[in-house]
């Protein structure tokens, strides 16, 4: 590990990271904010809190779910500047986008966000590879999340397999295994695509 | 049950807290955003041997979880700002026929049906004041989903202690938050029944003024008959217009809570000592404030932070403890200003008393509050 790599690690364990997944209503947002907060307080000890918003609409509206993680105790539960921001839709890329730190990073479907603000953008085909690849959909989100946890390190890969196992469906274990594994394969086609 | 920790929204932390203090039985109707409860209830409650029953609506709600009640099981509802009006009435026949009940009531934007998804505290004076008439009730505002299993238990507690309805006041914001919550094996909760009359049945009278004031309470079906009543009534539970009475029955009422306040009363209080500015405040909204607080702490304020746990009774007297040695107070509360009134009446002449509030159904920011703070100075 390089002193800058180390400094960074060092870093990251004392500051907390606020992660906000936004998109339409129906797109599991909620429940990948769930597994994700659930990987960070059950499977790796740390302290979590998830907080969701969304419209009186079943489906449709804009929905979003937010995770702050920390090694200290959280107070105030809802984020105030983002780390990580998962766009599905133009509306909440536009309406969210401000909301980064300076140098957070815009995790984005590339088929949905036509455009993207001049920042730390990755653009992936997010909701393509869960309706093409993994063959549902539904998937999207946990498409997202392996995504967003192979870019971001925020938690391991390991604690987010658990946690993805606890809460799907039952019956549905390889389908979300198989979604987490192609979202993580983005997350490494995107690395050299910041990289680039 | 061994401890576990698991990641649960204060909804369900409701839910598992009922069901650790031994609630056996809930009616209700769904309605956002406390349908999490109606809908853990509904999964929890036949494991443990208990009764789910969904309404047709919250009037008959709480008319149901008031016969439950009276026939010996710790009952409860939840519901939100809309369902919470309609169940006002079944509340004050609890208060005046001293019937066991725990109510939980999450807050969303009102008036009306309002804002259905989003956060508010608007029912600080519905809780205390809601139904009609001279009454006396508990009311707890948890601020994280840890303590809102605390407190389910503890509602329950003073409920069956008490015989009165205890109201768990939470928003939706706690609701529906997830945090990590060590939920202890049930076997190291401490929780409260009843008292069960001990005199054979002639001699029981269901409403005798003990030197405590609570009476025994034999359920229906155990062999004790007696009259239950919403009218003002005697000893015996039969109506009454009898002056001394009234009075006697008015007096029980009040005193068996308002004597108690030690043992009911809950608050929390931090960097009192050498404060010079008090921020009070309630439920979610202390998570605002506390870090504010934190905030102005490192940055040589000298803050201190109240925040009455049983916002009812008001924790009058420990407040004016604190209260006196301040030069100004914020009352940081999501809604237009309700408990800032119960703090002038702790102290109204001397001091320098500012609302910081926000109704616009999103919490409020810890930024909202240090700004209204510094602006002073």
């Amino acid at each position: 590990m390089s002193p800058k790599q180390a400094a960074k690690s060092q870093k990251a364990q004392f500051q907390k990271t606020e992660i906000r997944l936004s998109g339409s209503g129906g797109q599991g947002l909620i429940l990948a904010g769930l597994i994700l907060a659930e990987a960070a307080a059950i499977y790796e000890g740390k302290n979590a809190v998830q907080t969701q918003s969304y419209g009186p609409e079943a489906r449709g509206g804009a929905s979003k779910s937010e995770v702050i993680i920390s090694n200290t105790e959280i107070l105030y539960p809802k984020t105030t500047r983002l780390d990580y921001l998962l766009a599905l839709n133009q509306e909440s890329c536009d309406k969210y986008a401000h909301d980064l730190k300076e140098d957070g990073l815009l995790l984005a479907d590339s088929d949905a966000v036509e455009h993207v603000p001049p920042i730390k953008v990755i653009s992936l085909p997010l909701v393509r590879t869960a309706r093409d690849k993994v063959g549902r959909i539904m998937t999207t989100n946990i498409v997202s999340l392996g995504a967003l946890v192979g870019l971001s390190q925020v938690i391991s890969v390991a604690s987010l397999e658990k946690a993805v196992l606890s809460r799907v469906p039952k019956g549905t274990e390889e389908l979300n295994l198989s979604a987490l594994k192609y979202g993580l394969e983005l997350a490494e086609e995107g690395k050299k695509y910041l990289e680039e | 049950m061994p401890e576990k920790t698991v990641l649960m929204q204060g909804n369900e932390a409701c839910s598992e807290g009922a069901i650790a203090a031994g609630c056996r039985f809930f009616a209700g109707y769904p309605i956002t955003p406390s349908t999490e409860i109606a809908e853990s209830m509904s999964e929890k409650l036949p494991r443990v041997g208990g009764k789910f029953i969904q309404m047709e609506d919250e009037i008959a709600s709480i008319s149901a979880i008031i016969g439950a009640s009276v026939g010996g099981l710790k009952s409860m509802t939840a519901t939100s700002g809309p369902g919470f009006s309609l169940m006002q009435e079944g509340i004050g026949y609890a208060c005046m026929a001293e019937i066991p009940i725990v109510i939980a009531n999450v807050m969303r934007g009102g008036p009306s049906t309002g804002l259905p998804t989003k956060t508010a505290q608007g029912d600080v004076m519905q809780a205390r004041w809601g139904t009609h008439g001279d009454h006396f009730l508990i009311v707890l505002a948890p601020e994280s989903v840890k303590e809102t299993f605390y407190l389910t238990i503890k509602s329950f507690n003073l409920s069956e202690k008490y015989r009165v309805p205890v109201i768990l006041l939470l928003d939706e914001a706690i609701g529906h938050m997830r945090e990590k919550v060590v939920i202890p094996d049930y076997g190291d909760i401490l929780t409260e029944d009843r008292l069960v009359p001990i005199v054979p049945p002639q001699w029981y009278k269901p409403y005798e003024i003990t030197t405590d004031f609570v009476t025994p309470m034999a359920p229906f079906g155990s062999g004790y008959r007696y009259n239950i009543t919403g009218l003002t009534h005697d000893e015996m539970g039969f109506p009454t217009n009898k002056e001394s009475e009234i009075i006697s029955k008015m007096n029980k009422l009040r005193d068996k809570i308002m004597r108690s306040t030690t043992d009911i009363v809950d608050y929390e209080s931090l960097y009192t000592d050498d404060a010079n500015t008090l921020v009070i405040t309630f439920g979610s909204a202390s998570r605002s404030a506390k870090e504010a607080v934190q905030y102005l702490r490192n940055h040589r304020r000298k803050v201190g932070f109240f925040r009455p746990i049983t916002v009812w009774p008001f924790p009058e007297k420990q407040l004016r403890q604190i209260i006196k040695k301040v030069d100004q107070v914020y009352v940081v509360e999501m809604n237009q200003g309700q408990l800032i009134d119960e703090v002038r009446k702790v102290e109204c002449y001397h001091k320098k008393i500012f609302g910081i509030n926000r109704y616009d159904g999103e919490m409020i920011t810890p930024n909202q509050i240090i700004a209204k703070i510094r602006e002073a100075k």
